[in-house]
């Protein structure tokens, strides 16, 4: 029954039409539903619309959101900031924080599936839950830290502290999920290797990264991946907190302030959506030329 | 109601943007539906029926007839739903449907909400908020019903008119801000209502030598900030700047504003420390607990004192003089109504219903569930109200004039973008009051001159 394959003509007349649906269809959706919105954000950016009426009514301002967005409006620059520090923390203390507890757990500490569970359990809780247990143990008034130690520390309202209370939740997130997409690549892991390296009279540190470490490569990628895009999206445990305002401001949740509410300013929010696909096009594009060069 | 009530009802509305789908593109998706959807949506209503608009009608209505609620807190749904099942009993034949929506969510959504397929009549709030609306020619005129309200004032009159002279919102239920204190407190220390900025100092001078925070303060939600800013405009500026201030009007770099600002920068001293970190909840709650003095509130702060006893402790004066030539016959009191849709699809029945809910025996229904309002209506049975309603009713009736509030007097955007983000700054930094106004008018020009 071995026959050639001799290219598209060898299907038949519906084997053809099904194919050509299986591109054109999921084309479309991206089409519709990534690309012309996104196109239709950056034309938007260039308007004033405040999202009634017909599109037919739309003016457009030219640069002026963008004028007003730099010059103008005070929580642009801090956003801007917050943003760095945040993608800083997720990278260089979540991130290694949850490879680390993988690895622990990995390694068959006692009572692994009480710490997997609990390490992990914020991952699947709701956020609107997440944000009350932190709100429980921040709050100044009647929050933990401060009745346990009498401080007074206004943990969610100093915008010097409130950063850092919120970055500390964020990675007791952040953490649990990296450590369990870890822990599935550390299991995938071939035994015989660690065995090999043993008799080899590695260390348990050089087995772990000259050989485990290089072999996890693709987890490694995705972890990254990860990482950048939970940075950049990071959003929903600030706005639980207070809308993203007051020491709080991530350019998403300016985007939200802007673009939903009673009177929206589509035009204005818009224009900082598309600084935010900017930066993220920064990094998107890096991430590619990595994953191409590899190929 | 205007408020989230509680720690969980807040968190509700707090839904993750994963499941929301607030993010860019679903936003813009959204938005760019809206062009195609309103094209269909209004052809589609040319078709339907009923346009006819001839006043209320005085016979029998039948039919359905959609209520959108954003009262979705338990007690409060209920009294709609006791409301709608009162108007179905008085109106065989008609069925009021009820669709009730997250308080947070029926606002944010208030834009898709009216553009799509509203309901037939909705929940809304008067002032600028509902004028909004109206002059973008998504609210249905309401002028008829309103020509056969009686025991209503003239002023509540001209808080649901629009733009263009019709009315198009219906007043249910109010509630005035002022200074709530408990009578206790101030018995046993035997301190003495103040009359002028000068006696608020000193009592709150007094106050923290007795170990209280004179006046409690939150502003982690950022609005109740506004209502403080409010009160001082309205006592140093008055009324009529106040409400052009909110238009747009007038300059917030002015040496006026700069006033309003300074005189809340020497009222901070005494003011709860750091509000920023603090819901009016958690702010409240410390007036319950007698660790604060006063707040500077709406009366919906009684929802954080038990029913009976410790209700009847809590009193109000209004806010202090601080200008002999403007007084303190200017308050505010936003009020909360009800609107009909553009193009209601059963607009006899929708007029009928507005008409009841204006009527004193619906407005009796809806205080008795929030003893925290009061009836709009003059003719409401006010013999089973408490003390702290009977003394709001005095107080409101006693006003010249009655502003609503920041994020009802103005532009919603300018006042959640702006002005929001501005009163939490100043509260951090008191100093730079310069910087800040120059700010804010920059702002406003941008936004009221789009």
């Amino acid at each position: 029954m071995a026959t050639t394959y001799r290219g598209i003509n060898q299907l038949s007349g519906r084997d053809k039409v099904i194919v050509g649906l299986m591109v054109v269809v999921p084309t479309l959706v991206v089409v519709w539903l990534v690309w012309l919105p996104a196109i239709g954000s950056v034309l938007l950016s260039f308007t004033n619309w405040d999202g009634i009426g017909p599109i037919s009514g739309i003016k457009t301002v030219g640069l002026q959101n963008y004028r007003d967005i730099t010059t103008i409006y005070p929580p642009f620059w801090p956003a801007i900031q917050h943003n760095l520090i945040w993608l800083a923390v997720m990278f260089f203390v979540a991130t290694p924080l949850g490879m680390f507890l993988a690895v622990l757990i990995d390694r068959g500490v006692k009572g692994t599936k009480f710490y997997q569970t609990s390490i992990y359990l914020p991952v699947v809780l709701s956020l609107a839950l997440v944000g009350f247990i932190w709100q429980l143990i921040y709050s100044r008034d009647q929050g933990l830290i401060n009745t346990l130690t009498g401080s007074t520390v206004d943990w969610y309202g100093d915008p010097s502290v409130n950063l850092w209370a919120a970055l500390v939740a964020a990675t007791w997130r952040h953490s649990g999920y990296i450590m369990l997409l870890y822990l599935a690549g550390l299991k995938g892991v071939d035994p015989s290797l660690r065995e090999a390296a043993k008799v080899d009279g590695a260390t348990e540190r050089q087995t772990f990264f000259r050989v485990v470490l290089p072999v996890m490569r693709p987890i490694n990628v995705i972890v990254l991946v990860v990482t950048f895009i939970e940075s950049l999206r990071a959003f929903d445990l600030v706005w639980v907190i207070n809308k993203g305002r007051n020491g709080l401001e991530l350019i998403s949740t300016l985007v939200t302030q802007n673009v939903v509410g009673e009177a929206s300013r589509i035009g204005f929010g818009s224009a900082l959506a598309t600084i935010m696909l900017l930066i993220s096009s920064v990094l998107v594009f890096f991430y590619l030329r990595i994953v191409m060069k590899e190929d | 109601m205007s408020r989230p009530e509680n720690e969980a009802q807040y968190l509700a509305s707090l839904v993750p943007p994963s499941v929301r789908g607030v993010d860019r593109r679903t936003v813009l998706r959204g938005a760019l539906g809206i062009g195609a959807l309103l094209g269909t949506g209004t052809l589609a209503a040319c078709g339907g029926g009923d346009t006819g608009s001839g006043g209320v009608p005085t016979g029998p209505v039948s039919g359905t007839v959609t209520v959108g609620s954003n009262q979705s807190d338990a007690v409060p749904k209920a009294a709609v739903q006791s409301l709608m099942d009162a108007f179905q009993k008085a109106n065989s034949g008609t069925t009021a449907k009820i669709n009730t929506v997250d308080h947070n969510t029926f606002q944010e959504n208030i834009n898709n909400y009216l553009q799509g397929s509203p309901d037939d009549v909705f929940t809304w709030f008067a002032g600028y908020r509902m004028r909004f609306f109206a002059s973008k020619d998504l609210a249905g005129d309401v002028s008829d019903v309103w020509s056969g309200i009686t025991g209503m004032s003239d002023a509540l009159k001209k808080s649901s008119t629009g733009d263009d002279g019709k009315q198009y919102f219906i007043p249910a239920t109010t509630y005035p801000w002022a200074v709530f204190y408990r009578k206790s407190v101030f018995e046993q220390r035997g301190y003495e209502v103040p009359k002028t900025l000068d006696d608020l100092k000193a009592l709150g001078t007094t106050m923290q030598k007795d170990g209280l925070d004179p006046i409690a303060f939150g502003d982690k939600d950022g609005w109740p900030g506004m209502g403080t800013f409010d009160q001082l405009n309205l006592r140093i500026n008055g009324y009529d700047y106040h409400v052009s201030l909110m238009a747009g009007q007038e300059s917030w770099s002015s040496d006026k504003v700069k006033k309003v600002f300074d005189t809340w920068a020497g009222l901070l001293p005494i003011h709860q420390a750091d509000p920023l970190g603090r819901t009016w909840q958690e702010a409240a709650q410390s007036l319950q607990q007698k660790k604060s003095g006063m707040y500077v509130l709406g009366s919906f702060l009684a929802q954080q004192f038990e029913k009976g006893s410790e209700q009847d402790d809590l009193d109000f004066f209004t806010f202090p003089e601080i200008d002999s030539t403007i007084g303190t016959d200017a308050i505010e009191a936003p009020i909360d109504g009800w609107m009909m849709s553009k193009r209601p699809k059963n607009e006899a029945a929708a007029k009928k219903l507005l008409a009841y809910i204006a009527s004193p025996p619906a407005q009796d229904i809806l205080v008795k569930a929030d003893p925290s309002v009061i009836a709009t209506n003059d003719g409401a049975d006010t013999a089973s109200y408490t003390a702290l309603q009977k003394k709001t009713v005095e107080f409101v009736k006693g006003a010249k004039s009655i502003a609503q509030f920041m994020d009802r007097d103005t532009r919603p955007d300018f006042a959640s973008t702006v002005m929001i983000p501005a009163i939490q700054q100043f509260l951090k930094n008191p100093k730079d009051i310069d910087g800040l106004v120059n700010s804010i008018e920059a702002q406003k020009k941008s936004i009221f001159g789009s």
